[in-house]
């Protein structure tokens, strides 16, 4: 069962009609004590808006410490999508507030001086991977092309402080990370649930992680 | 490489699809739900969904319409019509929408924009601008409601002060070009473009590939959005929802 964690953020009914249409059980998970009882073996965490609110928004939710028990603990896979990925780092500039630090790393805004003149913030619409770590055969990546397009939108992105973790980088004024791996622990700047076919594809693969 | 966005948009009015002239003489063209259906098939770069009536009638944002058009959706869904407050912008959000287009209240109330930035995120909040030349003066001026109300909003003051602030992306509709299909308002985004330092939109006009392609030669990272043009097909305007194929878009894309 995959269970996506609804905090308030995110497109919650989205990933419920991809997992649905794979005929994948799937549930949203609302409160600690079904995210305790639930049996999860794959948790999504979605995410948008601004760092602050989304971590405000998650402690609100009561499930940060089960999450945190079922995630570092019993190391069951988790994918962060979005702000989703960027709260699984330490620290933002975007913001203030800590972040889940379940790995190493910082948000940063993307370099404005790198842009050209016609490329605006937020970087928005449908961008490649550029470069997949060429060392890792990591089974979410399967069934995709080389460069895959997916749909953007987002100014900030997570910098992991191990370069061992970055699964794929993409390019927007410079090459930044768009999705990052330690262990257990996924994250994805992009939105698969808004990616036709790559993002099917991508969210089948974890779920057969 | 980051690549323009081609977006239809698309018109609502009683629950069912529209498609206007200068923003008048509208023919019903079929179900939303049917038209997501088939633009998910296409694989579409986004969608833009405007309730008309919303605003002119005065009525709350029709929740489970949209929120049965966020779960048909396969790709990003701009919604917009009839949000007055942080409260119906952020219910529709949780809807599984991802951008909120605002219009007669950016206008009318123009810091909701900056809460609304500020707790969601600018990448979610648009506003759309409905822009019409004057017939003596010649100068572009800003329209809500349908076209029918005039605002006396200078419309380059009103793209710099939106941007400030902290709005994601700008839609700018030309209400002479509504539904036209003879080309965009050139010189409409030629006063724009260097003004507009955020992701921008152009909506009204286009009529066939080509003037998409003209749009991103000229400009690039742009959203070139229509109307018509993917929603009729001929000269008596029959009914055909369609979108360029990939070999089309390859081409389109190329600058």
């Amino acid at each position: 069962m995959i269970g996506i964690i609804d905090y308030g953020l995110g497109n919650i009914s989205a990933f419920l009609n991809i997992y649905k249409r794979l005929n994948t059980p799937c549930q949203t998970v609302q409160t600690p004590q079904e995210l305790e009882k639930l049996n999860l073996t794959k948790i999504i965490l979605p995410g948008v808006g601004a760092f602050d609110h989304a971590m405000t928004s998650l402690q609100k939710s009561g499930m940060r410490e089960v999450l945190d028990n079922l995630v570092l603990e019993k190391k069951i896979p988790v994918l962060g999508i979005c702000v989703g990925m960027q709260i699984l780092a330490e620290s933002s500039e975007e913001g203030v507030l800590p972040g889940l630090g379940w790995i190493k790393g910082q948000v940063e805004k993307i370099d404005k001086i790198k842009l050209k003149s016609h490329e605006p913030l937020p970087h928005m619409g449908w961008n490649q991977f550029n470069k997949i770590n060429q060392f890792s055969e990591n089974l979410i990546l399967k069934n995709l092309d080389l460069d895959p397009y997916f749909y953007f939108l987002h100014s900030y992105y997570f910098e992991p402080a191990d370069s061992q973790h970055i699964l794929a980088t993409a390019h927007y004024g410079h090459d930044f990370c768009c999705m990052v791996n330690a262990e257990n622990i996924y994250g994805i700047q992009c939105h698969p649930e808004k990616s036709h076919q790559n993002g099917i594809t991508l969210l089948k693969n974890f779920w057969e992680l | 490489m980051l690549r323009p966005r081609i977006i239809p948009c698309l018109l609502i009015r009683n629950k069912g699809l529209v498609k206007t002239v200068k923003f008048k003489d509208e023919k019903y063209v079929g179900d939303p739900i049917n038209a997501v259906k088939i633009f998910n098939e296409k694989e579409v770069d986004e969608l833009i969904v405007l309730d008309i009536d919303a605003t002119v009638n005065n009525k709350e944002p029709d929740y489970q319409m949209i929120k049965n058009l966020s779960a048909e959706c396969r790709m990003p869904l701009c919604y917009g019509g009839g949000i007055k407050t942080i409260e119906q912008a952020k219910k529709i959000l949780s809807l599984g929408v991802e951008k909120i287009a605002f219009s007669s209240a950016a206008l009318e109330n123009p810091n909701l924009l900056k809460e609304l930035s500020e707790q969601v995120g600018s990448q979610s909040v648009v506003v759309v601008l409905d822009v019409k030349k004057a017939f003596l003066s010649r100068r572009y001026e800003i329209f809500t409601h349908n076209g029918r109300k005039k605002s006396e909003l200078n419309l380059l003051e009103s793209l710099k002060k939106f941007q400030e602030l902290g709005i994601g992306e700008l839609v700018i509709n030309s209400i002479d070009h509504d539904g036209a299909m003879t080309g965009y308002d050139w010189s409409l985004i030629e006063q724009v473009y260097p003004e507009v330092h955020i992701p921008l939109t152009i909506l009204g006009g286009a009529g066939s590939l080509e003037d998409i392609k003209k749009l991103i030669q000229n400009y690039k990272i742009i959203g070139a959005a229509a109307g018509s043009f993917f929603v009729f097909k001929g000269k008596y305007r029959a009914v055909l929802i369609s979108y360029p194929n990939p070999s089309e878009k390859r081409n389109l894309l190329e600058f």
